[in-house]
């Protein structure tokens, strides 16, 4: 691929610590190869910054292939920016002009409070699959793998929920905060699968309450997670998930 | 100290058994009182916390990204394997540990290996326990692919994510027992220090990424998974965060180091674009099972890849390697690569690049689709687009990837691809029992040296970060704590705690103080170019002499010159880094000296003074049939102590994928 050289003037969130009041920073950054990858261009933000004795951008990363679900950045009011089915760590500066300004925010909702400029805790993901995002195995000598065959269309249903990174982007584009689509994604992976079963119903029910005890929002289907979604996962998952709490309301006696 | 593998008397295939059948067991009401620390979550760690807190141990886990489902783990494609013999193709226990030996040149512990291919199946059992949607075929069985260095097809996977789906199902695991209380999970901690008591290791200190604050944490027992060191190079395909920082601290509280100088170099990545570059992106070995590798076979040939025609492309995998065509080791994969590209065949703008290509598979499984579709006269366009389905459903989502990074479609022109550090064979040194030479410290997963010897087949890292955690440590771990249970907690104001937290704090005020010129990352990239020339795919005395003179230097550099902003008391990538550049300075010392005594080549450590006439590596097993493990002796000082290797199961020769 042929690759040009960017200027580009960055509007960055910066925020000490959870306490501080937060605002954005003003940067102008020169000689951004489109082969970049948008991480790779804050590696050079961050490279001038130290060099002008300054504090560079704390911002979350581990893999850089799309699949750990560390990296978030909300790119121009779009969690992981302009591209479709795209974690940021995999967006590259392709994506944008020479002479664009361009906004990075932390994933905003009040169940991810930031910790300091891009960065914001998640462990509220954590805590909802502490709640039933598992099957109760215990480690020992199960019965053979193949002893219950699973449907290949089942097998790879389950596949496609369970692809879900656990990054938030659905939780940062849902004007209600909502995390639906992380928690039915888990759900409808185990419904889907003969393992999942016998704990289906509580499952769906306490990792629901766990949810919302976490101060995520409620969902009200607007799509806005599925949009964004680097995993493409489906808001099919939702409907799903919604099936499984009535079935389960309807059967489990709670105290 | 003489170094004692523990291996159990016995044959072969009885060893294990007879073990497990007589190591002392930890009654569950004292199990409940023995504390056990966990450094790390990826495969094996969430598998031994998970797994020592259902039974009943008290577990502390720690890791640095801010999930436990984050650890590198996370980024493993292409699958596992298990000696299942689902397809019925003569697979067994010892042919998995035969190909496993043979793949690593005859350089690792042959019961430590037997007992990984033993203990294989039961991992597939377990994972599908769980819930892990591995791929299936029609009729509802698991579906298997092949790897490099193997004749039979005994890998299991989930499509390209198959170290995604099996990490989760560990930290499924593991959140489940943090929910019943047997585990407490600390995210966002670094070990940053091991703590010995009476010569044993009792606990460490950690510190807390969010506050900066350091923290003692105490154990009956230490167990290490804190995964590779490819970072050392600075390009490599591990996660940024990859970190050779808790094994060397263990490594300079007494663990002697294994075999620091394999490290694998994988055939199949995306190549470097510019000197930006954060790090390299691997394309899964899986697609040699279908694309094929060549160059033109005239030098500097500046068509398109498309433009060239067959017969003017050199397949050289299949032209040396008959038997094995694409599917040789990586190893030998990766050498070949450079040597084509060395001799000036290299394509792409760097030409240092060579093409993984799709062209005949599409065509293949398109004409099969047609067939089955009874399809009599279909047209070329059909039958690609067929091709590309049955493509795409398998490697959908690595042509996807590639295609991000470097915006060509490689359904439409070959992938560039070119070898990049992938994986560290070597690490702490344990025995049989996966202790290291610390007492009550161990070593799971990546982090060892065990198992792979001189080179890792493709699929066998998360079968053994898995199998170490699952199936190894809950019976290893109750021959040290049954010993133990008479030992209370130890208060963490014992003098051996306040003097390692003062160490851990004097070392990270130094490197704030330093306040020089240069970033973390600058140091970091040129301790990269060293490693990578100099001790990299093939290596040699004078390069490596070099590098030891080099890096010392730089090492210097870096203490008087590095810049690291910030400060202690909050969250500070920056001295997150410099910790671990620090650390790396004096791992790449070691491993440059480990490659220099090392005076022959053996699976992925290749010195350019012993190779066979079509430049094969050229074993010496007469003068290095040993595991080197090193002892830490002071600052820059090492001392060499030698594991024997013996072999009675399998006879040693000189490897042959021809
Ligand atoms: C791109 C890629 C693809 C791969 N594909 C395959 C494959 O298909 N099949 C295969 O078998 N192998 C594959 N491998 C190799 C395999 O993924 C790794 O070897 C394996 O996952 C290592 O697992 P681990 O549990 O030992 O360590 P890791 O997964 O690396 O986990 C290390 C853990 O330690 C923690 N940690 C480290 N240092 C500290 C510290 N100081 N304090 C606290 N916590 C710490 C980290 O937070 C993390 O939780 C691949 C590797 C790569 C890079
Ligand atoms: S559902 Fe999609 S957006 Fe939400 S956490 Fe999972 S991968 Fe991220
Ligand atoms: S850094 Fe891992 S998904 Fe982006």
């Amino acid at each position: 691929m042929e690759h040009k050289n960017l200027s580009l003037t960055l509007k960055v969130w910066r925020q000490k610590n959870s306490k501080a009041q937060g605002g954005f920073e003003t940067y102008k950054i020169d000689g951004i190869s489109t082969e970049m990858s948008f991480l790779e261009m804050f590696d050079v933000l961050n490279e001038k910054l130290i060099n002008e004795g300054k504090e560079p951008v704390a911002f979350d990363h581990d893999c850089r292939e799309g699949i750990c679900g560390m990296c978030s950045m909300y790119i121009n009011g779009r969690p992981h920016g302009p591209w479709h089915g795209t974690t940021t760590c995999q967006l590259h500066m392709r994506a944008f002009n020479n002479g664009d300004t361009i906004v990075v925010e932390p994933w905003r909702a009040k169940a991810f409070p930031v910790i300091r400029d891009l960065v914001v805790d998640r462990s509220a993901f954590d805590r909802i699959i502490e709640a039933g995002g598992y099957v109760s195995v215990n480690t020992g000598t199960p019965q053979d793998a193949n002893a219950i065959p699973i449907p290949k269309q089942k097998a790879d249903a389950a596949f496609d929920s369970a692809a879900c990174i656990g990054c938030g982007a659905c939780v940062a584009a849902c004007k209600n905060s909502s995390a639906m689509l992380f928690v039915s994604a888990k759900v409808a992976q185990l419904a889907n699968l003969p393992q999942g079963q016998p704990e289906r119903a509580t499952r769906a029910l306490n990792m629901l309450d766990q949810m919302d005890k976490e101060g995520f929002g409620s969902c009200t289907h607007t799509g806005a997670c599925e949009a964004v979604c680097p995993k493409e996962i489906s808001v099919l998952n939702i409907a799903k998930l919604n099936n499984e709490y009535l079935g389960a309301s309807l059967t489990v006696a709670r105290d | 100290m003489t170094l004692n593998s523990k291996v159990p008397e016995g044959r072969m295939d009885q060893k294990w058994d007879n073990y497990k059948a007589s190591v002392s067991l930890v009654g569950p009401a004292n199990r409940r009182r023995l504390e056990v620390i966990v450094i790390g979550t990826g495969l094996a760690g969430a598998s031994a916390a998970a797994t020592l807190g259902e039974m009943g141990y008290k577990v502390k886990a720690f890791c640095f990204q801010d999930s436990p489902r984050r650890a590198h783990s996370i980024a493993a494609q292409g699958g596992i394997n298990a000696a299942k013999n689902y397809q019925n193709d003569g697979d067994s226990d010892y042919r998995l540990f035969y190909d496993t030996e043979k793949g690593g040149d005859y350089r690792s512990r042959e019961a430590n290996t037997y007992r990984l291919a033993q203990v294989s199946a039961n991992i597939i059992d377990q994972c599908v326990a769980q819930g892990v949607p591995f791929a299936r075929e029609y009729g509802g069985m698991l579906a298997n692919r092949s790897f490099g260095g193997v004749l039979v097809q005994r890998t299991f996977y989930a499509q390209g994510q198959t170290g995604q789906q099996l990490l989760l199902g560990a930290y499924s695991a593991l959140e489940r027992q943090v929910a019943l209380g047997t585990v407490t999970m600390y995210s966002r901690h670094e070990m940053l220090d091991v703590v010995v008591i009476d010569g044993k290791a009792r606990g460490i200190i950690a510190r807390n990424l969010v506050t900066g604050e350091l923290e003692r944490h105490f154990g009956h027992a230490v167990v290490m998974c804190s995964g590779g060191y490819g970072n050392v190079f600075y390009l490599s395909t591990n996660a940024m965060g990859s970190n050779v920082t808790a094994a060397w601290k263990a490594h300079k509280k007494g663990a002697y180091f294994g075999n620091p100088c394999y490290v694998q170099i994988h055939p199949t990545c995306i190549p470097v674009s510019g000197d930006y570059q954060s790090k390299l992106t691997l394309m899964s070995e899986s697609l040699r099972n279908d694309g094929r590798i060549w160059v033109p076979k005239k030098k500097d040939d500046n068509r398109k890849p498309n433009d060239i025609p067959d017969e003017e492309r050199d397949y050289y995998l299949e032209r040396r390697y008959p038997a094995f065509g694409n599917l040789v080791p990586r190893d030998v994969a990766s050498r070949a690569a450079k040597e084509r590209c060395d001799a000036g065949y290299g394509v792409g703008s760097s030409k240092q690049a060579v093409y993984l290509d799709f062209k005949s598979a599409i065509e293949r499984y398109g004409k099969t689709e047609a067939h089955k579709k009874g399809m009599h006269n279909p047209s070329k366009e059909e039958i690609t687009e067929m091709g590309k389905d049955v493509v795409k459903s398998k490697y959908g989502n690595l042509f996807a990837m590639y295609e991000k990074i470097t915006g060509e479609n490689p359904y439409e022109v070959p992938f560039r691809i070119y070898p990049a550090v992938h994986y560290t064979m070597g690490g702490l040194w344990v025995d049989y029992e996966l202790m290291t030479t610390l007492p009550g410290l161990y070593a799971l997963g990546e982090c060892n040296f065990s198992d792979h010897g001189a080179n890792r087949l493709g699929a066998s890292d998360l079968m053994q970060g898995l199998a170490d955690g699952y199936f190894v440590i809950p019976y290893t771990i109750g021959s040290y704590l049954s010993k133990e249970i008479r030992t209370n907690a130890i208060p963490t104001d014992h003098p051996a705690f306040d003097e390692a937290e003062k160490n851990v704090r004097g070392r990270l005020e130094q490197l704030l103080n330093i306040k020089g010129t240069k970033s973390v990352d600058h140091y970091h990239k040129a301790l990269g170019q060293i490693m990578w020339h100099k001790c990299g795919l093939a290596r040699n005395e004078k390069d490596l002499k070099d590098a030891i003179q080099e890096i010392k230097a730089l090492r210097a550099e870096f203490w008087k010159d590095v810049r690291v902003p910030g400060e202690m008391n909050s969250l500070n990538p920056e001295l997150e880094k410099a910790g671990r550049v620090a650390d790396f300075f004096e791992l790449a010392e070691l491993m440059c000296i480990d490659a220099l005594n090392r005076d022959e080549s053996c699976g992925c450590h290749f010195r350019l003074e012993h190779q066979t006439e079509d430049g094969e590596a050229l074993r010496n097993d007469k003068d290095f049939a040993f595991v080197s493990a090193w002892e830490h002796q002071g600052d820059e000082n090492w001392e060499l102590h030698k594991e024997p290797l013996t072999y009675e199961y399998i006879e040693v020769k000189q490897r042959s994928y021809k």
